[in-house]
């Protein structure tokens, strides 16, 4: 398929619908409302459920009843929506549904701004909602790679029965790149007749199925909680993404960056370069499960005298960065998160403070 | 089944001994559904939520698909199976902590977009499961573990009404209010239940049935002195009745034009 020029929201909302995911619930906030225009359009033409709910605690419950019926299911918001929906994606993860949620960050805490920011990534990584579960985060650096993730997310919720979150920051949902959608459009949904609530005379069966969360015997919640455990465990296995940036080079620094910081970065590490100075980075695609290994790696070469994570917050990914290090290497931090990116000038003098 | 001469278990029932309180009215208001349900020959295709409240575990006692919401998030998770999977049929359990405070935004909404599933919502006046609390629709002067000198209604105001507040609204509904304090009252409660399922059955419209019950354990009655304050205290109130049907609404609506 030919490149078109797209916006990211709205490339993200198309990304969806060619994989397959024809059921939309939503409640606006800036920076992804386009996503809901967008489909409020777009999933009449396909045959789709698009709907506006009353809040994002509705609409979190929404994903949840659709997700718990076997659809497949997918909302949008940004961080003070997000916090909203957390209550429900706990009880999710925790009732083992497939259900994608992208969060379009933008600055916190509070109502905070609406411009770009990665400050959600504990929430994200770490928790949000309460309970022992884990979200599988992926963070796309383009229009064209969060369209991909998207794309992604879906049969990966299903493989685990668990929540994806696509994790952007504003500037992912905003800026407008050419994206290309991959040609195999649709993936065929998994078996859910052994779980869903789909309704036992359509799968043909005798034994009713039961979506919940609530496990009062104590063994019972331990092993449930241990089948979670596992699964988090299989992603460390077989779910981790990352790319990394002139780790050929006799590197000194080693950068950490995600998303549209990590372009960032690469400018600052090619003019640096040109300086003869040379900068390394791992960009992680996913969150959880996190990169260590190629952290700790690429922190372990010879010649590496400083890590650091370069974020749009006031430092929450440096401490996965600190703990893939082990200590063997200082890691510093540098960011912002008022809603400007830090400049490429203002990476290469942290960076060479490091040196 | 050879009618009215057997009293067999409905086949949505299950053989579970119920976890209720001797008296409680949930047990009878578990066996209309299911006697509705039956008769309907919906089983294969009915999927119930049940609600955080004394009902959390309903799905024990019943023999379909069945969802566990959070705490007054029944009518979104409803939502959500109605409009991706029009051809299930789907009912919300919801105790009056659950549908009337925690989850009033979302049984609001739910009813304004006319969304066509069914709600049976157990007013009993009190948060049964967490001790006795009040709970919006706690009577004046009513003493609860959190109104132990009686609800103030200068304080908290008046009990809300939701057959009532629901009907205010202008979407096309079926809202009524009934009572299973009485054998005759059960049999007009099932009626209405039937009726309920009956609408959303025809895709017609969203349908609420309200039922005020008792809870004796927390009210420290007997279940007949409940069935008795009941009566007196909370159906003077709470009058029963149809608040709002379709046919009622397409008239108005008619009239209006
Ligand atoms: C978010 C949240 N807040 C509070 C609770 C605690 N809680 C459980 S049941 C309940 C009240 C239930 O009362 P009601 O809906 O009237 O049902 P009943 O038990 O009387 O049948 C509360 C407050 C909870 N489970 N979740
Ligand atoms: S506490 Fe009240 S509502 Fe709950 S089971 Fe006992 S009598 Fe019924």
């Amino acid at each position: 398929m030919a490149k078109v020029l797209m916006k990211g929201n709205e490339a993200i909302g198309e990304a969806a619908i060619r994989a397959g995911c024809l059921n939309y619930f939503a409640y606006p906030i800036t920076p992804q409302s386009e996503v809901a225009e967008y489909l409020s359009r777009r999933m009449p033409e396909v045959g789709g459920v698009f709907l506006q709910g009353e809040s994002e605690v509705a609409v979190s419950y929404m994903i949840f009843g659709a997700a718990a019926c076997g659809a497949r299911v997918f909302t949008t918001s940004s961080s003070p929506g997000i916090s909203l929906m957390s209550e429900a994606i706990s009880y999710i993860a925790a009732a083992q549904c497939p259900a994608v949620f992208v969060n379009i960050m933008r600055g916190g805490p509070g109502l905070g701004g609406i411009l770009p920011s990665q400050a959600d990534y504990f929430q994200s990584v770490k928790g949000g909602g309460h309970g022992d579960y884990r979200l599988l985060v992926m963070a796309p650096a383009s229009v064209q790679e969060a369209v991909e993730m998207v794309m992604q997310a879906f049969p990966l919720s299903e493989k685990y029965r668990n929540p994806v979150m696509i994790l952007g920051d504003g500037l992912i949902g905003q800026m407008m790149e050419p994206v290309e959608f991959p040609d195999h459009l649709r993936t065929e949904p998994t078996n859910k007749d052994d779980w869903a609530t789909n309704g036992m005379a359509f799968r043909k069966s005798d034994k009713r199925n039961l979506v919940k969360s609530l496990f009062l015997d104590p063994d019972q919640l331990n092993s449930n909680n241990l089948t979670l455990k596992a699964k988090y465990e299989q992603m460390k296995q077989e779910e981790i993404r990352f790319e990394t940036y002139n780790t050929d080079s006799d590197y000194r620094v080693l950068l950490v960056s995600y998303g549209t910081m990590s372009r960032v970065c690469r400018t600052a590490i090619d003019q640096l370069k040109e300086e003869g100075v040379e900068v390394g980075m791992v960009r992680p695609q996913t969150l959880f499960p996190f990169p260590e290994e190629a952290v700790r790696t690429a922190a372990g070469k010879a010649g590496c005298r400083a890590v650091a994570s370069i974020e749009m917050s006031m430092g929450q990914m440096v401490e996965d960065v600190e703990r893939s290090v082990r200590g063997s290497l200082p890691v510093h931090w540098y960011g912002k998160c008022g809603g400007d990116v830090p400049t490429p000038e203002e990476i290469i003098d942290f960076t060479r403070s490091l040196l | 089944m050879a009618k009215g001469k057997t009293f067999a278990k409905p086949e949505a029932l299950s053989d579970a001994v119920t976890h209720y309180c001797p008296g409680c009215t949930h047990g009878v208001i578990h066996r209309l559904i299911a006697e509705v349900i039956d008769e309907l020959g919906i089983r294969g295709k009915t999927v119930g939520i049940a609600p955080v409240g004394c009902a959390v575990l309903a799905y024990n006692y019943f023999t379909f698909d069945f969802q566990e919401a959070a705490h007054g998030r029944a009518p979104a998770m409803a939502t959500g199976i109605k409009r991706v999977r029009p051809d299930l049929v789907v009912f919300t359990y919801q105790g009056d902590g659950d549908l009337a405070s925690i989850g009033m935004g979302e049984i609001i909404h739910a009813a304004n977009r006319g969304e066509k599933f069914t709600t049976i919502f157990v007013n009993n006046a009190v948060y049964g499961m967490t001790g006795g609390q009040m709970a919006p629709t706690t009577m004046p002067n009513q003493r609860t573990t959190t109104s132990p000198f009686g609800r103030d209604v200068n304080d908290v105001g008046m009990p809300i009404r939701m057959a009532e507040l629901l009907s205010s609204l202008a979407t096309p509904a079926y809202v009524t209010r009934q009572t299973v304090l009485k054998p005759k009252t059960i049999n007009k409660a099932k009626k209405a239940i039937k009726r309920a399922f009956e609408y959303q059955l025809a895709g017609r419209c969203f349908s609420f049935v309200e039922v005020v019950s008792t809870c004796p354990t927390n009210w420290g009655m007997t279940p007949v002195e409940a069935i008795q304050w009941a009566e007196q205290t909370m159906l003077p109130y709470y009058p029963l009745g149809d608040f709002k049907t379709p046919e009622a609404d397409g008239q108005a609506a008619k009239d209006s034009v």
